[in-house]
């Protein structure tokens, strides 16, 4: 019981109450959307209005505030990182994975950019009926392993079949827990100028791959998703200089680019990104060229942005390309007290360009 | 990654824009037709790194953002009925007809797919006889060799629950209409290498000739646009007019001839409306009369569909390259990518949406 004392604190103690003016007013301009679009959750500016001003605003506490991978709780002398995803992939199977580890990989991911230990997991089963029950099984195995792999625990779960036609053959949704270490502090509002960008490797991998066979824009390419659990990447970078580990995101939906943004917003920082260094690879770039994708913003399962003190850079690449998933690991950005808020990128050909936050997904073009 | 790379480097680049710098002496305004080549302009940072004397302007070369908003409220009537599956590239679902747009009509239920080729819309077609499959025909003679082979191919394949929403434009008709402007500043035109690589540059000979301008045919490349500025300049500069093609690695003088033959067989030469320009005489493509029975505009009754443009949107001034995107009131205040006025905003070839994108304002 003392134990949870602390964690009320935390979370009543706000000083300003919500702003839900005018008793239960929609926050979100209904005149624009009456209606839920998929660029909401497409991980843009949509969803981000969305969450700022419906969510952050409506459940208003200072933990929430902090708009980061997972929440981080004091409790007693220890601190917790708690994070939650639903997972809603189509297909659910896919080159080199499906929704299942996805659904273990993300959440342990998102749990060790708190710059914690992931120990244990919850799974939320939204089954269709119909599903065929081998392909659950498929799933289900897939999760054990993954979460094996990753050595946590499914430790509680909850199952709902709803009615055909009502789900997409299944949602999973997982909720991790895990714990922080003495001297971490990581925090997207700790970006300060100076700091250096590390990337763990090649981006775009997850996104075009999915899209390589979803319905209607199937092609060939020999790609896997790089969905994969990154706590033991990061608790590498934590052990060797852990103080100088300032922020650390898995730029999942939505891509590097808008994940830059977010933590550039919430540190009021400038980004200034290198095209030259950033890891791609060729069939990731060619797909990308084809449909007009910037690879920017497409999403990845298996890296991490590693914001850090520029004294210890080099020492944290090293640490990273030490890495079985670190091993193609660049310097590939830094933060500037300049245009904050707001991430640059210097072209190949040496041109500077804003990268900026898209409204929603990016959509294949015409020609 | 080869073919890329090679038209990507900071090095040739630095020798190109030095080559510019040296040969320009006064103040040129060049036109890129094609929005791809607007948005390789802007995102590479090409426009702030070439001389002061030189100002790019950006043509109407947009498919999605010259398809006029009668057109837009047509598809949206279409994909609305329920035996419809509306198919169409991914860039006109959020262009805004004049109270919704495509993704709109999605999100309340419509069967609203996009399709990377017209040709996968006849496989939807035949895989779904009970329905009724439209496909979105729009751009320039870029994408008219393949939409018109799928009108081709449904018709030899009897796939009668197939047909085509068309609003192609051609280029050399628009060129005339922008010089013809008295408003115009155009002199001289970085030509769109993909367009020219279907019909290849003879066209625009004439062009070139009865406005004494250099027409440069040229890529989509950060290099290919540094060399075709250097080119056009190095033309003005010498009083010289005349086609030159700097995308000779794409580009033939007769194009494609194959393409060509079939785009002949299936479509004619119409007068055709551009947003925010009006009608240009001889500048689109309709299905020919053989055809006619794969016309969605005919088979769905919405031809007297009429619509309403905002009467804030430049973009038609844009377009002819009067007016840049940061120079209208409701540019990133009253006009984004999530709440547009005009297509250019949220097209990915749309000048307006590469200044919001990649921060110019």
């Amino acid at each position: 019981m003392r134990g949870l004392l602390p964690i009320r604190a935390q979370l009543m103690a706000n000083d300003t109450d919500p702003d839900l003016s005018g008793g239960m007013a929609c926050p979100i301009p209904i005149s624009d959307y009456p209606t839920v679009q998929l660029a909401h959750g497409g991980g843009g500016r949509l969803s981000q209005m969305l969450i700022e001003e419906m969510f952050v605003a409506a459940f208003d506490n200072p933990v929430l505030a902090q708009l980061h991978d997972g929440a981080i709780l004091d409790i007693g002398a220890n601190r917790l990182a708690l994070s939650t995803d639903s997972y809603v992939v189509h297909p659910l199977f896919f080159p080199g994975g499906d929704i299942g580890s996805l659904a273990v990989h993300g959440t342990v991911n998102d749990v060790a950019m708190c710059g914690a230990r992931p120990i244990a997991l919850s799974a939320g089963f939204i089954i269709e009926e119909g599903l065929p029950m081998e392909d659950l099984w498929r799933i289900v195995r897939s999760m054990s392993d993954a979460a094996h792999g990753a050595g946590v625990a499914v430790v509680t779960g909850d199952t709902k079949v709803v009615d055909r036609g009502k789900g997409d053959g299944i949602y999973i949704n997982t909720t991790g827990i895990g714990v922080i270490g003495d001297d971490v502090e990581i925090s997207p509002h700790r970006a300060r100028p100076g700091d250096v960008v590390l990337l763990s490797g090649a981006i775009a991998v997850h996104g075009i791959t999915i899209m390589s066979v979803r319905e209607g824009l199937e092609f060939e390419t020999r790609l896997e998703t790089d969905s994969a659990a990154l706590h033991t990447l990061t608790a590498a970078l934590l052990e060797r200089r852990g103080r100088d580990v300032h922020v650390l995101r898995d730029p999942t939906r939505g891509g590097v680019a808008s994940t830059l943004n977010e933590i550039a917003a919430q540190a009021g920082v400038g980004i200034r990104l290198d095209e030259e260094p950033i890891p791609i690879d060729e069939e990731v770039r060619g797909a990308c060229e084809i449909l007009g994708f910037d690879p920017l913003y497409v999403a990845n399962e298996g890296k991490c942005i590693a914001i850090v003190a520029r004294e210890a850079a080099d020492e944290l690449l090293q640490t990273m390309r030490g890495h079985p998933l670190g091993a193609r690991a660049a310097i590939v950005g830094e933060v500037v007290e300049e245009h904050p808020g707001k991430v640059f990128l210097r072209s190949r050909i040496g041109g500077l360009r804003v990268v900026d936050m898209l409204s929603g997904e990016q959509l294949p073009r015409i020609c | 990654m080869r073919y890329v790379d090679e038209y990507r480097g900071g090095e040739d680049a630095g020798r190109l824009l030095g080559a510019i710098r040296r040969t320009v002496t006064k103040p040129w305004v060049i036109m890129e037709i094609c929005g791809g080549q607007t948005h390789t302009l802007i995102k590479a940072g090409i426009d702030r790194m070439l001389p002061e004397e030189i100002t790019l302007v950006h043509g109407p070369g947009c498919p999605v953002c010259v398809t006029p908003m009668r057109l837009i409220d047509q598809a949206i009537a279409i994909a609305r009925r329920p035996e419809v599956i509306f198919t169409s590239f991914g860039d006109m679902l959020r262009v805004p007809g004049s109270n919704a747009d495509l993704l709109k009509v999605k999100s309340e239920g419509g069967d609203v797919r996009i399709v990377y080729s017209p040709l996968d819309a006849v496989k939807i077609a035949h895989a779904n006889p009970g329905r009724q499959v439209v496909f979105f025909a729009v751009g320039f003679e870029t994408t008219a060799p393949a939409n018109a082979m799928a009108v081709w191919r449904a018709e030899r394949a009897g796939v009668e629950n197939f047909s085509v929403l068309c609003s192609h434009v051609l280029v050399p008709p628009a060129m005339e209409a922008i010089l013809g402007s008295p408003d115009h500043r155009v002199q001289g035109f970085l030509a769109a290498g993909h367009v020219c690589t279907v019909m290849g540059y003879w066209q625009y000979e004439p062009i070139a000739d009865r406005h004494r301008i250099p027409v440069i045919v040229t890529g989509f490349e950060p290099l290919d646009l540094i060399q075709g500025t250097y080119m056009a300049i190095a033309a003005l500069e010498e009083g010289r007019h005349g086609v030159e093609n700097q995308y000779s690695r794409s580009v033939t003088r007769e194009g494609n001839t194959a393409a060509q033959q079939l785009m002949t067989e299936v479509f004619e030469t119409a007068d055709r409306e551009w947003r925010g320009i009006g009608v240009i005489p001889g500048s689109g493509y309709r299905l020919r009369e053989s055809f006619t029975a794969f016309d969605a505009s005919l088979r769905f009754d919405v031809a007297d569909i009429e619509a309403t443009e905002s009467e804030e949107c430049i973009a038609g001034l844009i377009m002819q390259g009067i007016e840049r995107p940061s120079a209208c009131p409701a540019f990133g205040t009253r006009c984004t990518p999530e709440k547009p006025l005009g297509a250019p905003m949220v097209s990915s070839e749309g000048a307006c949406a590469a200044y919001y994108q990649y921060g110019r304002s």
